[in-house]
Parts: structure tokens; C-alpha cells; sequence
């Protein structure tokens, strides 16, 4: 199987740890991962704000990136939804969030990874919604070793961030984000976990403002941590 | 007043933003939200569940409304001649001038002064209330929260719960002081007990039954075949309004309609579930056209457009004409549970109206509207609640690029030039890696001079949240480095 990562340019600026562990957990399981260099942005900012053309004129060249491969597997939710949706392309159908690839495709839960910590799992709107990926990020952590899982008090409210919608609504966000951090800091994790790294920037940015010591951390990172 | 400004009432408020920064403030109003959303979303999960083939209710209830919409004209002609055909009188609104001046001239002709009102978002939304005022009429609403939310001189935040934004200690003082200046007055020793405040409003409302000539109603739904019109309530006054004047005028959006007598299987399953998270609202009253000796004896039925005809002739939009007035995308909308329906400026608050007041009163044609389809997180809630499957999420951003479109041209907003930019960068990977470059030196200088409280349009993330440090390797300078690619 050919997999190709699509590394949403956020990840790729922002957050490459992400990228790495994707990659860490795909080869450990025994796969080659490629990365088309061509890729750049899937346009879902764009698609979402309103700038439908500008969101077209970057579809071609995702299509063109990522042609002939059987899998494409992205690390953010929101990047994965928005392709599978809106890209009416050849290769929009491969595309898979990260937990989906490893449930669905590789048929795997356990991947090997130990991370002996207080963690809790907060499902993004788009994984959950979008791309249906129900209880399986969740599985996945379930059989990670050591680890001390603990359940998010109305994990399935939205946490404010909505893409450009921070900035417009800004003061509407973060009165989401504050219930969603009080109700982060409820359940005494360490860890914050999601399947998308934007989501994670706008709760972390609010924990690490309040000095909450919460650490936020992608799905693929604790499935990577090994002893 | 320019035609716009009548068309929905209350657009010309503040935009939303601004408007939800005063909600924001208000903490009683937030708890008070916070407490009702939660009650009736965690209600409503049960009762729908009890239904195993409600996923193929909501399939029907939507492929109904499509038909409807796609034969829309067909339809209302058909209604038109049923209702003649069994007494009533049938009356088309172009918009809400219209509207309201077919309303008074009935309720002139009857001499009378004041009528009594029931179950009408379409009334409120064309003003009609402020039009009789006008005219010397008073208009009681007998609705028990439209009550609270009329003597309060308010307006209503929900769709099925007007005063949910209010408290019973807020409504035991509302009603004592107002009761008395427009009828029978609220006894002094009133408590904010439910049942003391019930019965203090029944006794309000039971005079104004008695002697009204005229009575106004909305509809939930009008049948084509048959010509009956429905409305389903909670407390009863409605069927008071419905059968004990002599004249009753319906004023019904024409989206309303449906196909036949039959369709009400659906929708009577669909709509209390949604709504009140019962399995059947208290009363459902049905009546076609007149019967001698038995209720009004006079049925005029207003078919209203303003702004209808030009929603559906966009076929992306036209979905949002499907709504029911269930109310379950609000309760469901974490941006709604934040700042309460009024900061959306319309009678049609949250996700749903969101959608449809921007279309009825024309995308681009003023600040507010534009602002509303930006209200959203997009996070789809929305859909998935909705009994008639309205792609809420979907149409927003429909909306939000006929926004952007509508400004295009002239001197391009900060946004659209940064919109514009990061096409430029995404356009080849060449050009993102020298951005990603740039990005990591500058945001690393940022960060090194305390960046976290950054100035300008970049303040409205760091007022209250830290800013990722760009990496200092993106992760494809990585990949490459690493000899991989």
C-alpha cells in the first residue's frame, strides 16, 4: 500500500512533532510513508471564511500532490473533513484522519506505545461530526500502556476555536474555550488530548495563559511515546 | 424605514460581535441560558431515542420539504382554492407592509380595538404588533413566555422559549408591574412560584379571551389537499384564541405549506420530539375554513412571501425554508448557549437563523446581516439535531462566500488581503517553505520580546490566549534534511 502524509501546512509550521509521530507510529507498524513535497494547503481556511475562490484555485494542486496513492493519512480532523467533503477530486475518497487509518484501514488498536500519565480526550468537531470517527481515537488510547484515561465532562461541546471565527467572534470564543478549560481542569489530567492540532492550539493557548500546567498533545504523539 | 429594515424586524441593531459582547457581560443571562439549553438537549436525546425509525422520519420530513419547495407555486394555488372552497378567505403578502395592511383593514372592518394572539413568529417578524399599535389596536399575546416577553417591552431570545433568558424572580416583577396597565392586575401578595405565576396569567389572559372579537394566529403547517391549517402549543391558550373569537386571521409564511393532510404523520412526530422533548405537544388544534355555529365564523388566511421567493430561488439556501420552528439547532449551538437569541438581531435566532434572516432580507445589504453566517464555529450541531436534516454548517459557508463576494471589488479589507497572500504562499510549496522560514525567524523574535501579547488584529487571539512559537524546522525543511524526500 502506498500511504501518503498530508501534513496540513499548520502541522507543518507549527507543529512538525505531530508529522514525526504519524510517521513514528505508521513505520514502527511496519509501513513506508511518503511525503509529496508538492503539497500545501488543502484551503479549508479559505473554503470556511468565505474565500470559495481561492479556496478552488489550491483543490488542482492537492489533487496533483497526491495522486496515485492508495491512502493519504492527515493528522488533523478538520484538514481530512473538509478534503473529503468539499474536494470533488480523484483522490479526496483516500484521504483518512490519522485514528480512522489505523482502526479502518490497518485494523490495528494497539500500537505499541506507553505513556504512564493522567490524560484526557477531548473528540474536535470536525473528527466527530464530519468524519464520523466515533470511539476510535479513543480505543486507540484505551490500549496505550500505562496510561490513566479519564473522561471530559461535555467533551462533546465545541471548544470556540472555528478557524477564523477566533478572531472575529473572539470574546464568543473564548467563552466557549473558558468552559471548556474549567472543564479540562475537572478532571485533574495532565494531558489534553485531541485529533487536531488547531483545536489543541486554541485550548492550549488559554491553559498556558491561566498557567494551568496542562499539557495539550496530538492523539499521534502519546500513540508514539514508548518506553 | 427602508424596505429592508421592515422586512425582518429588529436588523439594525448592533452586528453580531458586538452584539454578543453585551450578552457576555450579562452572567445572569449566561447561567440562565447554560441551565435551560442543557435541561431540554439532555431531554430531547431521550425522547427522540425512544423512536427506532426516527434517522427515517427525518429522511421523510426532509424529502417532503423538498418536494414542497421544488412544486412551491403548485402547492399554494392548490391550498388557495381548499380553503376558499371550505368559507375562508385568502390573502397574499408580498412583504411586510403588505402584510400588516391586510391585518388592520380586517381587524377595522370588525370595529374592534384590541385582538388576542397566538403562536406567531411570522407577526413578529413583519412588526405586526407595532402596526396595529399604530392604528390604535392593542394586540395581547397570549403565548405564557411571549407574554412576559411583550408586557417586558423585550424581545423574545428563543424560538420556542421566548423568556428563556428570564428567571421567575425577573417575571414576578414583570408581572406586577405591568399587568395592571393593560388589564387585570397581578395580585400584590404574587410569589415566584410557577403555580402562583400561572394562575396570575390565566386570570390576565382569561378576560382578554372573553371578550376579543378578532383573534391572530401563525400556522406550524397548512395541507394543500384539504386546506387545514394546524398549530401545535403547550398551555392551551392558543385553542382559546382559535375557537372563541368570530374572526380569526392566520398569518402563515408561505414555506409553511404542505402537500397533503397525510404529511402531518411526519411532522406531528418530528416537531414535538425536537422541540419540547415530548412525544406529543399538549394540543394540537386543525381547522378548515369555517364551520357554522362552531368557532370563528369568519377565516381569513395571509400567505406571506417577504424575502421567501428570492430565498428559494438560490438553491444552496433554499433549505433553510424547510424549518420547522423546532428550535433544536438552538439548544444544541454552543455559540447560542454563549450569547442568547437576541444578539442575533432577528426574530430568528441561532444556528437556523443565522441562515434564513440574511437571505430574507438579502445577503450584503447591510452590516449586521452579513455578520450573522460568521456567527458559527461550524462545528455541527446543528445538522445533527435538526428533524428536517438542514445542512446548517453547509449553508453558512454559502453564505459566508456570497458575503465575501458581495465586497469584492473596491479597497480589499484586511482580511481579503490576507486571504489573498495565503493563496500566493499555499500556490507553490517553494514559496510556503520561504514563508515557514520567515514565519519561525520572526515569530521566534516575537516570542524572545514577550510576543505573547501581540498588537493590532493578532490582540483579538492573545487578549486571552498564548501564541504557538513557530518551530524552528517546519516539518518538511525535516523530511527533507532527514534524506527522506
Amino acid at each position: 500500500m502506498r500511504i501518503a502524509l498530508f501534513i496540513a501546512c499548520y502541522n507543518d509550521a507549527l507543529f512538525p512533532d505531530t508529522g514525526k509521530a504519524v510517521t513514528a507510529v505508521l513505520e514502527r507498524l511496519g509501513h513506508t510513508v511518503e511525503f509529496p513535497m508538492a503539497q500545501t494547503c488543502c484551503g479549508q481556511m479559505h473554503y470556511n471564511t468565505g474565500y470559495r475562490r481561492e479556496a478552488d484555485s489550491l483543490v488542482g494542486a492537492f489533487n496533483d500532490a497526491f495522486r496515485g496513492y492508495d491512502a493519504i493519512v492527515t493528522p488533523s480532523g478538520s484538514c481530512g473533513g473538509h478534503v473529503r467533503h468539499h474536494h470533488k477530486t480523484e483522490t479526496a475518497p483516500n484521504v483518512y484522519e490519522f485514528s480512522e487509518f489505523l482502526v479502518d484501514v490497518l485494523g490495528v488498536t494497539d500500537v505499541g506505545a506507553y505513556y504512564p500519565h493522567r490524560v484526557t480526550y477531548h473528540p474536535t468537531c470536525h473528527s466527530l461530526r464530519m468524519l464520523r470517527v466515533g470511539d476510535k481515537p479513543l480505543r486507540l488510547l484505551r490500549a496505550v500502556e500505562g496510561i490513566e484515561l479519564v473522561e471530559l465532562p461535555e467533551a462533546e461541546s465545541c471548544c470556540g476555536f472555528g478557524g477564523t471565527f477566533a478572531m472575529k467572534n473572539s470574546e464568543t470564543s473564548v467563552a466557549m474555550l473558558q468552559d471548556k478549560m474549567g472543564n479540562v481542569r475537572k478532571t485533574g489530567a495532565q494531558t489534553l488530548c485531541a485529533s487536531d492540532n488547531s483545536c489543541l492550539m486554541h485550548i492550549g493557548g488559554g491553559l498556558g495563559r491561566i498557567k494551568s500546567g496542562v499539557r495539550t498533545l496530538h492523539l499521534a504523539e502519546i500513540l508514539a511515546a514508548t518506553r | 424605514m427602508s424596505r429592508d429594515e421592515v422586512n425582518v424586524v429588529w436588523l439594525g441593531s448592533p452586528t453580531f460581535p458586538k452584539a454578543a459582547h453585551d450578552a457576555l457581560q450579562d452572567d445572569q443571562l449566561r447561567r440562565n441560558l447554560k441551565h435551560a439549553t442543557t435541561t431540554i438537549r439532555d431531554k430531547r436525546l431521550r425522547a427522540v431515542a425512544e423512536l427506532d425509525d426516527w434517522e427515517t422520519l427525518r429522511l421523510a420530513g426532509s424529502q417532503i420539504k423538498d418536494r414542497v419547495m421544488r412544486h412551491l407555486d403548485t402547492y399554494l394555488l392548490q391550498l388557495e382554492a381548499s380553503v376558499t372552497a371550505a368559507g375562508g378567505v385568502v390573502h397574499w403578502a408580498e412583504d411586510a407592509r403588505e402584510a400588516n395592511w391586510i391585518v388592520t383593514e380586517l381587524v377595522r372592518a370588525k370595529g374592534a380595538t384590541e385582538v388576542v394572539k397566538i403562536k406567531s413568529m411570522a407577526t413578529q417578524e413583519i412588526g405586526l404588533n407595532e402596526a396595529l399599535a399604530d392604528a390604535g389596536i392593542e394586540a395581547t399575546e397570549t403565548d405564557l413566555a411571549e407574554l412576559i416577553v411583550q408586557l417586558n417591552h423585550d424581545r423574545p431570545s428563543h424560538i420556542l422559549v421566548p423568556a428563556i433568558h428570564r428567571n421567575r424572580t425577573e417575571i414576578r416583577d414583570i408581572f406586577l408591574r405591568e399587568m395592571g396597565k393593560h388589564g387585570v392586575p397581578a395580585p400584590d401578595d404574587l410569589t415566584d412560584e410557577p403555580r402562583a405565576l400561572a394562575e396570575a396569567a390565566r386570570v390576565h389572559l382569561r378576560e382578554k379571551f372573553l371578550r376579543a372579537k378578532v383573534a391572530i394566529s401563525g400556522a406550524n403547517f397548512a395541507c394543500a389537499d384539504t386546506g387545514t391549517v394546524g398549530v401545535v402549543e403547550s398551555e392551551g391558550n392558543g385553542r382559546m384564541c382559535l375557537t372563541l373569537p368570530e374572526t380569526l386571521i392566520t398569518v402563515m409564511g408561505i414555506e409553511k405549506v404542505l402537500p397533503s393532510f397525510a404529511d402531518l404523520e411526519v411532522f406531528l412526530q418530528l416537531l414535538p420530539r425536537s422541540s419540547t422533548a415530548e412525544r406529543m405537544n399538549p394540543y394540537t388544534s386543525l381547522w378548515t375554513g369555517v364551520t357554522p355555529g362552531d368557532g370563528p365564523q369568519e377565516f381569513h388566511l395571509i400567505l406571506l412571501d417577504n424575502g421567501r421567493t428570492k430565498t428559494l430561488a438560490d438553491t444552496a439556501g433554499r433549505s433553510a425554508l424547510h424549518c420547522i420552528r423546532c428550535s433544536a439547532c438552538l439548544n444544541v449551538c454552543p455559540v447560542y448557549e454563549r450569547t442568547g437569541g437576541r444578539s442575533y438581531g432577528s426574530v430568528y435566532p441561532g444556528p437556523i437563523g443565522a441562515v434564513l434572516t440574511p437571505q430574507l432580507v438579502g445577503v450584503g445589504t447591510s452590516d449586521h446581516a452579513d455578520s450573522l453566517p460568521f456567527a458559527s464555529t461550524l462545528c455541527g450541531a446543528c445538522y445533527d439535531a435538526c428533524p428536517v436534516r438542514i445542512d446548517i454548517p453547509e449553508m453558512l459557508v454559502h453564505l459566508r462566500a456570497k458575503v465575501v463576494d458581495a465586497h469584492r471589488g473596491g479597497v480589499p479589507k484586511p482580511e481579503a488581503l490576507a486571504m489573498k497572500g495565503a493563496k500566493v504562499v499555499f500556490g507553490s510549496p517553494r514559496r510556503l517553505a520561504v514563508a515557514e522560514r520567515l514565519g519561525a525567524i520572526g515569530g521566534r523574535i516575537a516570542g524572545i520580546g514577550g510576543g505573547r501579547w501581540l498588537p493590532g488584529p493578532a490582540k483579538k487571539w492573545t487578549g486571552a490566549r498564548d501564541v504557538p512559537v513557530p518551530a524552528r524546522e517546519s516539518f518538511r525543511t525535516w523530511w527533507r534534511k532527514a534524506g527522506r524526500g
